[in-house]
């Protein structure tokens, strides 16, 4: 056996120094997508998953169907306006929703601590039907695991979701196209500070809620009315920023965003004025952009505005051909930067 | 939003450059003390708008930066210890330190948190009586009273487990030090706002009248910033070196009586070195006698320990406003922010990082 060479060993490309995930693997940065690059899209080398979109569209014969899955480790489990199974039902239907799809059905595994309040997980699951309502999507399965108390932290939820394509476009960074607008379909930045503040015993005068919500509504309708979207993002970790970055990077355009059009709550502006963050950087789980030809963006915002999830849909950019993968803003007071991603998780300053 | 939004008003922020063009009749150097106010001239491209003649120079007030990686090292022993529960301002996290950094020992363990005060860290520290608490109190005049304040809370209610591993640096004598440094570049200041809120600005009188050079107290807002490099410019061109006040909806000469009273009982002025720049004397806070039981160095057995910096690393420059961030062979390349070879690149006030965030061109290749 020794001199067996051992194929198994190790991970297939050495990732930097990190003998241990470190949370910056996790921020959604660039440490997130070195860790994909360099550990696990290659070991799942199939065709769908090195388009890095938000799910991969499967053709079946004539129909063509979205199919995603996402993990949900949130802590606390609970916050203002949503818990972890709002997520865990509106996350992945938000996934199927920016492949342009219909969502179909979902799955839902849950992995258990031992000792966890069954009222906390009565209480999750009937937030996660109360979602799956919402979305109109049926849960159709599931698996239930429970781990020894400390091998977990309370409650974790996977769930994956199947959609159906009912248009004929073709719904990705690479159809963006020079001289499209970029509508945002609300204020951001809140999912973001309200975890932080329960996770950080943070007091507002009032409470900011999360935006955390099903987006299918407002995006089959723009497809309903007939708009030609080039491509779609929801919002999550790292927020708008990193969202607008993965995009320019993969269409190799440039995004111009215009700092004053993008809508903050003044609680939110507030947070971060405090804290040292920027809520161009914080997670929604409720907002999208939307990518589509310029000269239906009025028409397109007016679908938009239509539903309560994108009240506050606004145009904050357009696509140009160069300089090429990068995203620009010009700030409020009329000078440009670069807008790029966050390194790792964004960190509060000290002063 | 009130206090804001009036600061980062287009029309009027044009209405100073104009100003500032006006009285600008020769090339002048004027350097901005704080890391916030670099941040802000960096993501509002505040320089972009200056005449081609005045030059911004960042200064060394990041307090993440200028942590020398001693002290960073210590950190790191202190956290990886079991009995421990180590308290941090979350851009400490990132910095490196010889082997690693805080989030590294996170990682394999150890019990690292992020928090927003120090007085968080001594209700952790009065929660878990059988761990240790320790905070890592980093940073200037500005953060210091409210670590004062824990440590004075700690003696008050016996608070034994906490204690403070402690790296503050005073400002005055930096901007001596750069003052005096054969290499100087600066003709004016932009003193660092939020300090001269705690310590007021009378200290600064005898440093502008001795070297002859303006200091004008500043905000952080872009408008805060412009107007403060106008009032440099104009004492520049009249020939006047005195302390102005930019920020007088926060600053007071004085500055903050109790906050002042508290800094002197619980601290004591001690020599620091400094990330870059090396040993500065009278340029830091240690605690006081009275106040040594609360020390993590000794507690820990590290206040002997010594290190050296990575030689690659030009931050020290960078902090003298000696050269600009992408004029070092490194930047971009081997030093980025997922790792950063000097602490300018770690905290989004590092004048490295901001560069990086903002200025680097579509063309600089991802590692």
């Amino acid at each position: 056996m020794a001199d067996t060479p051992n194929f198994a060993a190790g991970c297939p490309v050495p990732f930097a120094n990190h003998d241990h995930v470190t949370l910056a693997h996790g921020g959604g940065g660039r440490m997130m997508h070195r860790l994909l690059q360099a550990v696990v899209l290659p070991a799942f080398g199939n065709q769908p998953l090195p388009t890095r979109h938000d799910g991969a569209v499967l053709a079946v014969k004539q129909r063509r169907l979205a199919f995603t899955t996402d993990s949900y480790v949130v802590h606390p489990l609970f916050f203002p306006g949503g818990d972890i199974g709002t997520l865990a039902v509106a996350g992945t239907v938000n996934d199927l929703a920016m492949c342009g799809a219909r969502p179909l059905a979902l799955s839902a595994a849950f992995i258990l601590e031992e000792g966890l309040p069954m009222a906390t997980l009565e209480r999750v699951v009937a937030s996660m039907a109360r979602t799956a309502q919402d979305a109109g999507v049926d849960i159709v399965t599931g698996d239930t695991k429970v781990v020894d108390r400390g091998k977990g932290d309370g409650l974790f939820i996977n769930t994956a979701g199947v959609g159906v394509l009912e248009h004929d476009l073709a719904i990705a960074p690479s159809s963006v196209r020079p001289g499209d607008a970029i509508l945002l379909s609300g204020d951001v930045g809140r999912h973001g500070v309200a975890v932080m503040a329960v996770r950080e015993g943070l007091k507002f005068d009032s409470p900011i809620e999360t935006d955390c919500a099903p987006l299918c509504a407002p995006v089959l309708a723009l497809f309903a009315a007939g708009i030609e979207v080039h491509c779609l993002r929801d919002l999550t970790r790292g927020g708008l920023a990193t969202g607008l970055v993965e995009i320019a990077e993969s269409s190799r355009l440039h995004l111009a965003i215009d700092e004053a059009a993008i809508r903050v709550e003044e609680g939110v502006a507030g947070a971060c004025e405090i804290l040292g963050l920027d809520p161009l950087y914080l997670a929604n789980e409720g907002r999208f952009v939307a990518f589509l030809p310029a000269a239906q963006a009025e028409r397109a915002l007016a679908v938009l505005r239509h539903h309560p999830t994108s009240g506050h849909a606004a145009r904050i950019g357009s696509v140009a051909d160069a300089p090429p993968a990068l995203v620009t803003l010009q700030s409020r007071i009329g000078t440009k930067r670069i807008l790029d991603m966050l390194s790792g998780e964004q960190l509060p300053r000290i002063c | 939003m009130k206090y804001l939004d009036e600061y980062r008003d287009r029309g009027k922020a044009e209405a100073c450059a104009r100003l500032i063009a006006g009285a600008t009749t020769q090339p002048w150097a004027i350097m901005e003390v704080c890391g916030g106010q670099t941040h802000s001239i960096v993501r509002y491209g505040l320089d972009e708008m200056l005449p081609a003649g005045i030059t911004l120079l960042h200064g060394p007030g990041c307090p993440v930066c200028v942590t020398p990686i001693e002290l960073v090292d210590k950190a790191l022993f202190i956290a990886a210890r079991p009995e421990v529960i180590f308290c941090s301002f979350g851009d400490m996290l990132r910095v490196p330190g010889t082997a690693g950094d805080l989030f590294s020992i996170k990682a394999k363990g150890g019990d690292v948190r992020v928090v927003y005060s120090p007085l968080d860290a001594l209700r952790l520290a009065r929660d878990n009586p059988r761990r240790q608490v320790v905070f890592f109190a980093v940073g200037f005049e500005t953060t210091a009273p409210a670590n004062a304040m824990a440590v004075f809370q700690a003696r008050a209610q016996k608070i034994d487990n906490f204690s403070v591993l402690v790296s503050h640096v005073l400002v005055p004598p930096a901007l001596e030090a750069l003052l005096t440094a054969p290499d100087n570049r600066t003709q004016a200041f932009l003193a660092a706002g939020h300090v001269c809120t705690v310590m007021g600005f009378e200290e600064y009188v005898p440093l502008a009248r001795k070297y002859r050079v303006p200091i004008v107290v500043t905000g952080f807002e872009p408008l805060d910033i412009l107007q403060g490099i106008l009032m440099a410019v104009r004492q520049l061109e009249a020939g006047r070196a005195e302390v102005e006040n930019q920020y007088a909806r926060s600053v007071q000469r004085a500055g903050n009586r109790p906050a002042k009273d508290l800094l002197a009982r619980v601290f004591r002025v001690v020599p620091r070195k400094w990330r870059g720049v090396g040993e500065i004397p009278k340029s830091g806070f240690g605690l006081a006698e009275e106040f040594a039981a609360f020390d993590a160095e000794a507690r820990f057995g590290v206040a002997a320990y010594r290190a050296e910096e990575d030689s690659q690393c030009i931050s020290g420059q960078v902090l003298r406003g000696v050269k600009k961030p992408h004029e070092c062979p490194a930047f971009a390349s081997r030093c980025t922010p997922e790792r950063p070879l000097g602490a300018t690149m770690v905290s989004s006030e590092g004048a490295c990082a901001a560069y990086y965030a903002y200025r680097r061109r579509a063309t600089t290749k991802e590692g």
